[in-house]
Parts: structure tokens; sequence; C-alpha cells
């Protein structure tokens, strides 16, 4: 699966990375050299594999059994809705790139 | 008594106990040996922020109320944010950025009494595996200075090897912590996904990066791995909730009746020689020590590298997404519409390599290819976690390289994206299973440090240690030091 | 679903997407607190905006509203769903991405029914599945720049999909108020859409009967009911004109403006957006046990559905009655209460849907704030039915009630509104006026019925408006043959 300049370009757009021309052109080459070694995971037969988004997924079924274990928390914790978070604007804002009046501004957004 | 530098953790916290020494003591020498930052090991240096954390822990000392590393310095990955040292992932784009919390590893290693000596260089957002994507400069390795120190923890690896502190954090995504341990001669494990919290660790790739130390032996990464590992339930919700554990409880234990997996896959074409023969000397020692060895197979081993290379990126570039100049970090100066300078603040704020990453992940993850990709490298996956399920009915660690060869020169590999995604192939499958694994020194070859690597099953962590210390006890790899230090 | 009414010679289809703001404390993946009106980014903690290293945890209390929000609609709740990230780039979306639901959602299918007019509609939905609101930009006060304030940014929504199943804004609007009565009683949401907590997005295409679906253009952030009736039907009108024209409907998001009356398309972006969808590697799946929901179940008041069909099987009131009452919870109790009282649930709820409504409605008066109570009503009816009194004379009795209050019976005797209920002295009455008017009764006899009308004139002024009408016509029947 080679990509193409028009695909780079997309995914530049996408990523909203800057690319230079020279850049463009070198990103398109050392992808491509990534994908060649990619390919063969097409030629892999995963017929009824299912996909592994955590390796939590794979903890199941231990083997060995550790008392107290909760290995279960492969399921999503639920915590109580409870307010506990106070206002902390001020250490949160230190390192805003531009801050008025408490409000983090951007170049004018247009719907 | 050898020089502070030279001590371990364990030897240290005894040190500081018995008050033969003081925590202020301790980090006034190694904040000495950090002058001039040696390999460009560290990013951030506050000694006011250190010495008054060695005032307060000589404070605990007198009080005996002191935990149980008080005292003892160690340095954080800079990928561990910090409120009181900078925090900048090796990266332009957060250059001079302050956190306004702590991460979780590094307050649990503070409330066990561990003194901050600074932060830590490393590859840019932990994406690489020789420190040279760092946007502040290279760190070099002890061992040879005209050579790479290993990554993405390279300024861990290299700060510890060096004598410049006794333990550091590390954290380990393909390989980040195993590879420039084995690369400076050091000891460093990485638990079992989950066991220690990524609250507060600049995400990467969040279903395979974990936190862990970096030490001269296996007995102090015991030590630092029972106070940083423990659920954080409330934090972060890929914490198992396992209770803390005390790891270093079987290190004593003889080797007897260990069944150690030897996998061909990791004995290829690809290896050197001299770390081939190194790591053969290093079973037939540890055969010695009690244990037998079985043949096992991981075969889906080479896949790892286009599955990890898959997965990962595209983790990272949704993760990275966050870095828009908007809340924090760097913003381009001169830039246009809102667009504009989106596109102009990432691509001055982030690196090459970086860059790569985002555009393959952003790729998978595309309309159309997310199928073939992404979804086909979840599923390879799980199949190399099988493999390794299989391959542990039959043998209870599994042993084998770090890597293919010992550390290579600075720049040989800079330009070539791909020859370093190569050298990854021994630790990226435990990586993609979730499982424990450890690199200790087991050799030598032209000067340079070789590493072993251990892989045990899920929350194995302290039989690691185990065949480790055993192992260390026996040998003198990870007593050596580097010229000079 | 009936035969589509035709606009043109075009049918209408309208879907519905619509984001409801959980009434939790604190926001779906943080411990902020998701309280309206605070000082800009007081409310945005670490998590919110996103600073390295933040990690999402999930609240339990969004989930809750998820599961009764699926009981209510008669939904599936799945038992594991998935969390997934929406990927674009937008400053008041910190993360770069919103954490969503994709593929697995918790709640899927179930339907909303209400009345269009006399007609009962249905609507089917496709799913509901949790999501994080994002933050606000703000454009006004600032030139060349937008300030963005992230409180709102983590707020917990549910986002409720429909198909494509109304065929006029009438009936979309009638959907609308019916699924946010349901949200609001079975309080998972405050059902403030000037605050935001109840945002609708409208898919509106045309086709001729029996055509595929059109392209659709989606109205976004609807938060009135006016102008959501007012936004949908431009953008019908719209569609059909460019369609007549020749020009083919390109897909678009549109918004709409209140003081022009128009739909605008937004500014195109380069190419339809690429989400990149992907399963949240921070979030492992929700798992909602059978347990879990049969106690949510066992908890939930009175759904307004099951609540209607009660008053129907209970009262014996007609469908149509039922649903206008279980319109709140408060609108039921006070017809409950004065069905009670007075025993005459159909009188009851004549009463409630007609006067009483139209006076709430003019004098802007909500039903917990009324003058007149549930018991005072249920009085004021069991004195027409027990026929003491009129029920033109029920009216002054209402009102004096509506704006002096009092006692039914006193304010009967004060304005001396007793029905005449004597026959003979209505008798009385009648033949004076039949003999007075001789015209009247002639015609009758011929044969024209509505003759009487002018004869009960005449006896109504002669007994001061106190007789009976029932009785009159009764007695005038009889008299006449």
């Amino acid at each position: 699966m080679s990509l193409t300049p028009q695909d780079i370009s997309r995914i530049a757009s996408l990523a909203r990375l800057e690319l230079p021309a020279a850049q463009s052109e070198r990103m398109l080459h050392q992808i491509n050299a990534f994908f060649g070694i990619v390919a063969q995971i097409s030629a892999v037969d995963t017929t009824g594999v299912v996909p592994m988004a955590h390796p939590l997924d794979a903890m199941a079924q231990l083997p060995q059994h550790i008392p107290d274990a909760d290995v279960q928390g492969i399921t999503l914790r639920l915590r109580e809705d409870a307010v506990s978070e106070p206002d902390q604007r001020e250490a949160n804002q230190r390192s805003a790139p531009a801050v008025e009046r408490g409000l983090f501004l951007v170049p004018k957004v247009i719907e | 008594m050898r020089p502070l530098h030279q001590l371990g953790v364990a030897e240290l916290a005894a040190l500081l106990k018995t008050k033969e020494v003081s925590a202020v003591e301790v980090a006034t020498r190694f904040l000495a040996r950090s002058a001039g930052n040696p390999h460009n090991a560290f990013l951030d240096i506050d000694s006011e922020v250190t010495l008054a954390q060695a005032r307060a822990s000589d404070a605990k000392i007198a009080d005996s109320s002191a935990g149980p590393l008080e005292g003892v310095p160690v340095a954080h990955k800079d990928v561990f944010v910090t409120r009181d040292f900078a925090t900048t992932a090796g990266s332009k784009m957060l250059q001079g950025y302050r956190s306004p919390f702590d991460a979780t590893v590094v307050q649990r290693l503070r409330q066990a009494g561990m003194v901050s000596l600074g932060k830590l260089n490393c590859d840019e957002f932990a994406m690489g595996s020789s420190n040279e994507n760092s946007a502040y400069g290279p760190v070099s390795n002890p061992w040879d200075a005209s050579r790479v120190p290993g990554g993405s923890s390279g300024g861990s690896a290299a700060a510890v090897a060096a004598g410049l502190t006794p333990a550091a954090t590390g954290t380990d995504t393909g390989g980040s912590i195993r590879q420039p341990a084995a690369f400076c001669g050091i000891t460093g494990i990485k638990p079992t996904y989950g066991r220690a919290s990524r609250y507060g660790m600049v995400a990467y790739a969040s279903s395979l990066d974990q936190a862990g130390p970096m030490a001269r032996s296996a007995e102090d990464c015991a030590l630092l791995l029972a106070a940083m590992c423990g659920p954080d339930p409330d934090r972060d919700s890929t914490s198992l909730n396992v209770p803390a554990e005390d790891f270093s409880r079987h290190l004593q234990q003889p080797l007897a009746g260990l069944r150690i997996g030897i996998a061909q896959e990791f004995f290829g074409e690809g290896l050197a020689d001299d770390v081939r023969q190194s790591i053969d000397t290093a079973l037939a020692q540890l055969r010695n020590l009690g244990a037998s060895t079985v043949e096992v197979t991981l075969p889906r081993t080479e896949l790892s590298i286009p599955v990890y290379y898959i997965i990962a990126p595209a983790e990272a570039s949704s993760n990275l997404s966050r870095f828009d100049g908007v809340k924090f970090g760097h913003r381009a100066k001169e830039h246009g519409d809102l667009l504009d300078m989106y596109q102009k603040t990432r691509a001055q704020g982030f690196g090459q390599e970086v860059q790569r990453r985002i555009m393959t992940g952003a790729y998978v993850l595309s309309h159309g290819y997310y199928d073939a990709y992404y979804l086909q490298a979840q599923k390879i996956r799980r199949m190399i976690a099988e493999d390794f399920k299989k391959a542990f009915a039959q043998c209870d660690v599994i042993v084998g390289p770090v890597a293919p060869t010992t550390a290579w020169k600075l720049g040989d590999k800079a330009d070539d994206p791909v020859a370093n995604y190569l050298a990854d192939i021994f630790t990226l499958p435990a990586s993609l299973a979730g499982l424990p694994c450890m690199s200790i020194p087991a050799g030598h070859s032209a000067g340079l440090p070789v590493g072993m690597q251990l892989i045990g099953n899920y929350l194995q962590e302290a039989r690691l240690l185990q065949v480790a210390h055993q192992f260390q006890m026996h040998t003198d790899f990870h007593l050596a030091q580097a010229e000079g230090v | 679903m009936s035969s589509a009414k035709l606009l043109h010679g075009y049918e209408v289809v309208i879907g519905f997407e619509t984001h409801a703001q959980l009434s939790t404390h604190s926001k779906i993946f943080s411990r902020a607190s998701t309280a309206f009106g605070a000082e800009p980014n007081t409310q945005a903690c670490a998590v919110d905006l996103a600073l390295p290293g933040t990690l999402p945890v999930m609240n339990k209390g969004a989930v809750e509203r998820a599961i009764e929000l699926g009981l209510a609609l008669g939904s599936h709740i799945a038992e594991r769903s998935v969390f997934a990230r929406k990927n674009y780039f937008y400053p008041d979306l910190p993360k770069g991405y919103q954490i969503s639901q994709f593929e697995i959602p918790v709640v899927q299918g179930g339907a909303v029914s209400f009345f269009l007019g006399d007609e009962k509609k249905t609507v089917r939905l496709v799913r509901a599945h949790l999501e994080e609101d994002a933050g606000k930009s703000l454009h006004e006060d600032f030139i060349g720049q937008s300030g963005i304030d992230l409180n709102r940014a983590g707020t917990p929504l549910l986002e409720i999909v429909t198909e494509p199943d109304m065929r006029s804004s009438e009936e979309a609007v009638a959907y609308a108020k019916e699924l946010h009565k349901i949200v609001t009683w079975i309080g998972i949401c405050d059902g403030n859409m000037q605050e935001g907590s109840f945002r609708c997005d409208a898919n509106v295409s045309v086709r001729k009967p029996g055509a595929p679906l059109g392209t659709r253009r989606e109205i976004k952030n609807l938060n009135s009911f006016k102008f959501m009736q007012q936004a949908i039907d431009y953008e019908v009108r719209w569609q059909i004109e460019q369609i007549e024209d020749g020009h083919a409907i390109q897909q678009a998001t549109v918004l709409f403006n209140p003081d022009t009356g128009e739909t605008r398309a937004m500014r195109t972006k380069e190419d339809a957006a690429d989400y990149r969808y992907f399963p949240d590697p921070d979030l492992p799946p929700l798992v909602i046990s059978r347990e879990w929901v049969e106690r949510v179940r066992s908890e939930m008041a009175e759904l307004p559905r099951v609540m209607a069909e009660r008053f129907v099987a209970q009262y014996g009131l007609p469908e149509y009655d039922a649903t206008a009452l279980t319109q709140s919870k408060a609108m039921a109790a006070y017809f409950e209460e004065t069905a009670k009282a007075c025993e005459q649930a159909k009188l009851a709820s004549n009463w409630i849907m007609g006067e009483l409504s139209r006076r709430m409605n003019a004098d802007d008066i909500g039903i917990e704030h009324l003058p007149v109570k549930a018991v005072q009503l249920g009085a004021l009816i069991k004195r027409i039915a027990d026929d003491t009194i009129s029920n033109n004379a029920a009216k002054q009795v209402f009102d004096a009630l509506w704006s002096q209050g009092g006692e039914v019976d006193a304010i009967i005797e004060a304005k001396g509104l007793r029905q005449m209920n004597d026959t003979g002295a209505l008798e009385a009455i009648i033949d004076e006026v039949l003999a007075a008017n001789p015209k009247n009764v002639e015609e009758f006899k011929a044969g024209n019925a509505k003759a009487l009308n002018g004869l009960v004139g005449p006896i109504m002024k002669a007994s001061k408006g106190k007789a009976n009408p029932a009785q009159v016509n009764a007695l005038l029947l009889k008299k006449l043959g």
C-alpha cells in the first residue's frame, strides 16, 4: 500500500501539521518505507479473532490466583457523582499562551 | 566505604536510616556530580527544591517517621509531570511548561521518602530508541560518549550508569526502559500493564505505556517498584485493582526448579554474535543456579514490529491532539487564522519523528484504512498474547536478548526511522501483551554492556526480580562501572 | 407511520439528534462542578483542560441516568458498551477529541409516542449514547479573537438519535416536546433550553413520494420549540425551491438565524470530517448488569406513558386526555387530586385541559403556583355534577376563585348562582314564554328544530340564568310534543 502526495496532504490537514514541500516529500518517502514492512500484516489470517484493545483484556483468565486481586478491572470503574475539584484557574492557566479575563484567547472562530 | 554515588538504593537507605549520612549530604553529593550536566542527561535541576526535600527527609528520619526510602535520591524521566520542576517530555511543544499537579508515581516515591534530583532527558514524547529525538539534544552513553544510551529513557539510563543518581524512573511503551538499561549496563523493569498509575505520565500510547524503575540492581528496582505500584482507581481507569506488593519477597529464593523458556525467534539471524554469546553464557550460568531450559516458540515475534508501529502511533496521534497552542505549551508567534495557528504551532512544536508517527497514526485510523491496519493489528496483538500464554504453560520465565546489538554510534540510525523500528524486535512482543519484563546486565562486548531480557507472566514481577537477583548474586556485570564513574 | 401530508408534492423527512445535558453534580469524566453560570474556567479542572498526564474517570450518575432514559423509552440497555474517541480540532474541544460512543452505544432502540392533534404518532429511536460536552466560544468582546471558556467541557450528555420517522415540522416539534417532557419528568435533565440543557439538531430532507431518501441538511443547535418549527419550515421550503430550480441538494450543516428566519450553511470544511473513531484506550468497556437495571427500574417513578395508560384504565379517559394530563408530574398529580375530590374524572380532565390551561397560559403561571387548588376545582366540579350550578355559573365561580380565592359553596351563595331546579317554577316560566312566542312554537311544530333556540333565550333570561339548561330542553320538548 503506497501513499501518494495527496494522501500526505490530506493527513497533514487532518493532523493540523503544516508541511512545506520538501518536508512533505521526505515524509512521503519515509512513511512509504515504513508501510513496506507493514504490508505483511495483511497476509495474516485473523478470522474469528477478537481485536485486543486492552492488555487488560488478556488478563481475565489468569493461571495464578492472587488473593484480593480484582483483575476484573477490565471493566470500567465508576466513581460516585460528587464534586471535589476546587477552582484552580490561576494554577491551571499558568502555562497558557494567551489569557484574558479568565478566557483562553484564540484567533477568531468562524462558524 | 565506597563513594556515595556508587552505592545502590538499598545501601543508601540503610545508611540514611542509621543516620550515618544525612539526606542533605547525599543530595548535595549527587547534585555536585550533575554539575555541567554530563551526557546531557538532565533537562531540569533545581537545587533549592532538592535540598528542601532533603531537609524534610532528614526531619522525618529524626522523628522516626521515615518512609522505606527516606532521603534516597531519585530523578524522573521528563514525561512525568512535576509541580516543582518543568516538564517538557523532551519537546519544544512543552518548553517551560509547569504542571499544577504531580504524577501519581512521583507522589508515591516522594511519600516513600525519595528526594527528587530533577528531570531527565528522553526521546520526544517517549518516541524513540536512542534519545536522539530529544528537542534538547541527544544523551550520550557513559560507556562510550560517541554512542547512544538507548531510548526513550536514555537520560534515565545514562544518569544511573554515570552515578548521577542511584535510581531513576523511566517509562516503557515498546522497550524504552529495557533497551536503554541494556545499552547502559543497568537494571530496569517494566511491570505488568496497569500496575503503575499512568496519571501524570504524558501519554504516548495509552494501551502500552507503563512506568518503571531503573537502578543498579534488581534489589533496588524491587524497592522502587513497591513504592511506585498500586491501584489508582480515582485517577486512572486502566489501573489494575491489585494490591501493592512486596516485590522483594522472593529475592533470596534459589532458582532450583525454575523453567526458563528459550524462544527460537529471539535467537535468529539478526542477532549479533557478541550479544548471542553473552546471552548463551548467561543462560549457562542460570542453569548452574538450578534452572532448566525448554524451547518455546513465539511465532509472531517479527510481526510485532508492524503491529506495534500501527497501534502506538495511532493512539499517539490522538493523544497528541491536545497540543494545539490553545490552553498550554507552545503557540506559534506569527500566524494567520485559527487553522494557520494550529498548523504552524504543531509543525514548530513537534520534532520529525513525532510528526511522522502522528501522520502514520492518523492514516491507519482514517476512513477506509481502519479495518486493514488498526483493527488487523489489534487482532494480531491478541494472537501474540495467546502465543505467550501457550509458552508460559511450559515455562516460568522467558529469557533472551534485549536488543540485536549493543549501543550504536550517535547519528548512525538518526536518518533511518525504519532501522530504529527493526531494532525493537525483542522488546515489542511483551509490550503488546502487557507482560512484565526486565533487563539486567549480562555481559560486555568491546567495552559495551550487553543486556538480558526476562519476561514473566502477568503479575509475576516478584518472580522476575528473584531470577535477576539470584543471577546478580552470582555474577558481577551489574557492578561494573563505566570509566570515570 | 401514517400517510405523509405532502408539501407542493414533496414528502418531508425529518430525523432528530438531541443532546440532553445530564443533571449530575460533577462532570462525566472529572470531579469538577457542572453548575451553570460560573466565572469562566473556574469549573474546568486539569482533566477538563486536557493538561498533559490527565485521564478520564467515569461518573456513575451519568450511567445511571442513561439507564433511566433507556427504561423510559423502552430501549435495550447494552450489557457492554464501549467509549470511543471522535477526533477533530476545535478550540472548545480541549483534548482534540471528544470521548463519545460509536459502534456500541449504551442505549439501543426504543421509541417516543405522542399525539399530533388527534393522531397518535410514534418516532423510533436508533440509539442514545453517553458523551462529553465541549466548552464555549465567546466572540462578542474580542476583536479578531475568540475567548474560550471550558467550564462546560466535560458536562455529561446523552445524544438521542431518532430514525427519520417524522413527516412535518409540527410532528418534529411535538416529538421534541414529548422527549423534553420525558427527560425532565424522570429527572435526568433540567430541560432548561435557554441554558443549553436540551439542544436539538434536525436532519431535514425532501423527496417525491416513493423516491429514495433525499440528501439531508442538518440544522444545528435548535434550542427553542418556536425556532425549531420556523427553521424546519424555512429549510423545507428552501430545499424544495432548490430542487424545483434544478439544483441538487448538497449535504451541509446549517444554522438557523432567528432574526432573519433563515437557515444558512456553515463555513464548509475542506473535506467531510474524518473523525477516525477508535475505542478509547483510557476507558475499559462499560458493563451494566441486569441487576443494576432492575434496581433502577424499581426505583423509578411511574413513567408518563405508563401513567397515561393507567389513567385510561383507571379513570376511563380517552388516550388523548391521558397523554395531555401526563405532560408533567405536577399536572398529573393535580388531575388525580381533583378527580379524587369530585369523582368526575372526565369533567376534571375537561376543566384542566380547557379552562385551567387557558388561564395558565394567559397569565403565564405554572401548575405549581396556581391560585386554584386541586381540591377547590374538585369541589367546583362536584357542584356541577350534582346540578347545583350550571356550566356558565361554574365559570363565574372559577373566575372568582382564580382572582380572589375563597370557597366554592360560599361563592355560589354570595353570587346567587344556585341553579333553579324547581321544575314547578320552571314550567310556569316556560308556559309564559311559549305563550309570548307563538311564532317559534309554530315553526318548531312545523319541523324546524332550530326554532327552539329562540325560546331558550327568553326562558333563561326570565329565570335570571338560573334555569338548568338540560331541564329547560327536556321540559320544552315535553310540552311541545
